[in-house]
């Protein structure tokens, strides 16, 4: 049993891994192909930095991630709470369905709605450029929503509504109370749907081609290599991003690590002293 | 609170990552030029090409776009994250982006100028369109020559591996040949894939007789159970690897898939074969039309039009490149055929939506 749970365990991490090995291999192949090794050569690493297209991209990519996983998840997070207490249970239900629906739409449906919606509120008031970096903003903020909203939901219902009343009880005012005593709950929730909601703005392309215009992300570079070979710059790039992701979780797992091995200290301590003064009492 | 912190860094590391100072200096300038590019520093022209389509600069390659902006002082929005006709066109004839530049194929040039897309293009304010081929002149989709510039002319044929297979063929029923099953690539569009049948049938590949269309599609029911599978760019790594023995694809990336794989052999079919032309246009919505020309002129310089058709590695339009000794590809045998070796061609019309809907109808049933 044991040893098919390990033989499970590792086709998954092969699976898993094997394609990032792979391209990390080939992006430091000397030939531009991801079928012949010709040679060593630290050439793409080499393009990558000197081609300010591409560094462009990522800088883009990276705000564009950032701002739309921050604001999807201050909103977010609100509009999980705003459902949460809301009483009427038809109201309810018909809040959560509306939160599933950009999660049910084909990524095309979306991106050209949004498309549509943008051109027909520019010409509305006049702009003379309807799509833009903002445009792209408000897109990736929708699409990130309902994930936020569904990975904070289900912290809140799990937290204790009694809590929150003592802690009225005791004199703190509703928004302290929930500051001090809701949220701490919640964070748990609400770093996961920020990170799912970066994740997602990373990755997407059919949003993002239909509703920005001269705004260059990562992705609208890769995937219009369709046609010809993706160039190995592009594995360098995402070589260099898996080693930073990499390097973080490391380092956050061994501060995860350390902080408990210091509260198991502390918790011990606690212990032994109040065995000590259990056994003065007697 | 700690993996909000490592979050950040991260972040912050991947932007310092991104605002590193560029070291290597990128091959942007060009000498003799016979145009005028004075006049319209610091206006801006917003381009829409596909990716990889332009030289830019890669590898030592110039680097096209820069060295326009360095010559005209002009703001290049250069967007090419274009992946298909249609989607290029569903974006253009939504009114969402004002596009001074686009550069579609052929195909859909004639569909825009048929829905009034495109604007006119004066020639007569080009002086090295003078350069341009007199064969790709007068093109079906531009038979006045106002809508359109070439820009890139490139053929489909057949790729194979000579280590896999027998002879020197010389007919798309190679792509048929039960020898060589599950070692067979075709294409995964509808539109290229019902050429080769169409081509072996004898067929015009721009019919619209629905019964001609069944035919085809047959014809192509019987080549399933003989392909490997079906792939657009994949080709390239499945040829260069071995891992396939016949593939259907374009001229000029069978010349980039040669470098990596010497055994790979190319031939045009008899039967006849595509020819496409991509070609610049100047949308309706275009709001630099002075620049928009300058551009177009400048790609028809004689040492421009060169970098990109050597970093293209397809066949250009362009007499000062054809001619020009310093061209590798000059008088290339598969680029350039001789009038001996000369493949008979057909271009894609573009299609009525009805003959559109049918055949790719007939083409889930194929694919399923």
């Amino acid at each position: 049993m044991r040893i098919a749970n390990k033989i499970i365990k590792w086709h998954v991490y092969v699976f898993l891994y094997l394609p990032l090995v792979i391209m990390i291999f080939f992006s430091f192949n000397s030939a531009k192909s991801t079928s012949v090794f010709e040679g060593f050569s630290l050439k793409w690493y080499g393009e990558l930095f000197s081609s300010s297209d591409t560094l462009e991209a990522l800088r883009n990519t990276m705000i564009l991630a950032i701002a739309s996983a921050f604001i999807a998840t201050v909103l977010g997070t609100l509009a999980a709470l705003g459902i949460y207490m809301v009483r009427n249970k038809i109201y309810k239900q018909s809040m959560l369905s509306v939160t599933n629906i950009p999660l049910m739409n084909p990524d095309i449906v979306t991106g050209v709605s949004l498309m549509l919606l943008f051109v027909f509120v520019g010409r509305a008031l006049g702009f003379s450029q309807y799509l833009n970096f903002w445009t792209l903003l408000i897109a990736h903020v929708t699409f990130n929503l309902p994930y936020v909203i569904l990975n904070v939901l289900p912290k809140l219902n799990q937290t204790d509504k009694s809590l929150f009343e003592a802690a009225q009880d005791l004199g703190a005012p509703p928004p302290r109370a929930f500051f001090m005593v809701v949220l701490p709950q919640i964070v748990p929730g609400i770093i996961s749907g920020a990170i799912m909601a970066f994740t997602l703005s990373l990755d997407d392309f059919v949003i993002s081609y239909y509703t920005s215009s001269g705004f260059q992300t990562l992705p609208l570079k890769i995937y219009s290599m369709t046609k010809k070979v993706v160039k190995p710059d592009m594995y360098a790039l995402s070589s260099l991003i898996f080693l930073v992701v990499l390097v973080l979780l490391l380092g956050s797992n061994i501060f995860q690590m350390r902080a408990e091995n210091k509260t198991s200290r502390v918790l011990r301590k606690e212990q032994k002293a109040r065995k000590k003064s259990k056994e003065i009492a007697v | 609170m700690k993996k909000i912190v490592c979050v950040i860094v991260a972040c912050a590391m991947l932007i310092a990552l991104a605002a590193l100072p560029v070291s290597c200096k990128r091959n942007d300038t060009v000498a003799n030029l016979e145009g005028d590019y004075t006049g319209l520093e610091g206006t801006s022209l917003y381009i829409v090409n596909w990716g990889e389509y332009i030289s830019d600069g890669s590898e030592g390659t110039l680097d096209i776009i820069k060295a326009f902006e360095k010559t005209t002082g002009i703001n290049v929005t250069y967007d090419d994250s274009t992946p298909s006709n249609e989607a290029m066109y569903a974006k253009l004839k939504s009114g969402a982006v004002a596009v001074d530049i686009v550069i579609p194929s052929d195909y859909m040039i004639q569909r825009m100028i048929k829905e009034d897309m495109l604007q006119k293009i004066d020639t007569s304010k080009i002086p090295n369109y003078k350069y341009i081929l007199d064969e790709y002149k007068n093109l079906y989709f531009d038979p006045q020559n106002e809508y359109s510039v070439p820009y890139n002319v490139g053929m489909v044929g057949v790729i194979y591996n000579k280590t896999m297979v027998e002879g020197t063929p010389d007919s798309w029923n190679l792509l048929w040949d039960s020898k060589y099953t599950n070692n067979i690539l075709s294409f995964s569009n509808p539109r290229d894939a019902f050429a080769t049948a169409q081509f072996l049938l004898g067929q015009d590949v721009n019919n619209t007789d629905k019964a001609l269309w069944d035919a085809a599609a047959e014809k192509l029911k019987e080549q399933t159970p003989v392909l490997q599978s079906r792939v657009m760019d994949e080709v390239f790594n499945k040829m260069e690897g071995g891992n396939a023995a016949v593939a259907p694809y374009y001229a000029g990336d069978y010349l980039l898939m040669k470098s990596i794989n010497d055994d790979l052999e190319f031939f045009y079919p008899k039967e006849g074969t595509n020819i496409f032309v991509d070609s610049m246009c100047i949308p309706k919505s275009a709001r630099n039309y002075e620049a928009a020309l300058m551009f177009i002129n400048f790609m028809l310089e004689n040492e421009v039009a060169l970098a990109n058709a050597e970093y293209l590695c397809y066949a250009s339009a362009h007499s000062g490149v054809v001619n020009n000794p310093d061209y590798s590809f000059k008088d290339n045998e598969i680029l350039y055929p001789d009038s001996e070796h000369k493949p008979k061609t057909q271009y894609f019309y573009d299609l009525d939506p009805e003959i559109r809907s049918y055949y790719e109808k007939l083409w889930e049933g194929i694919v399923r």
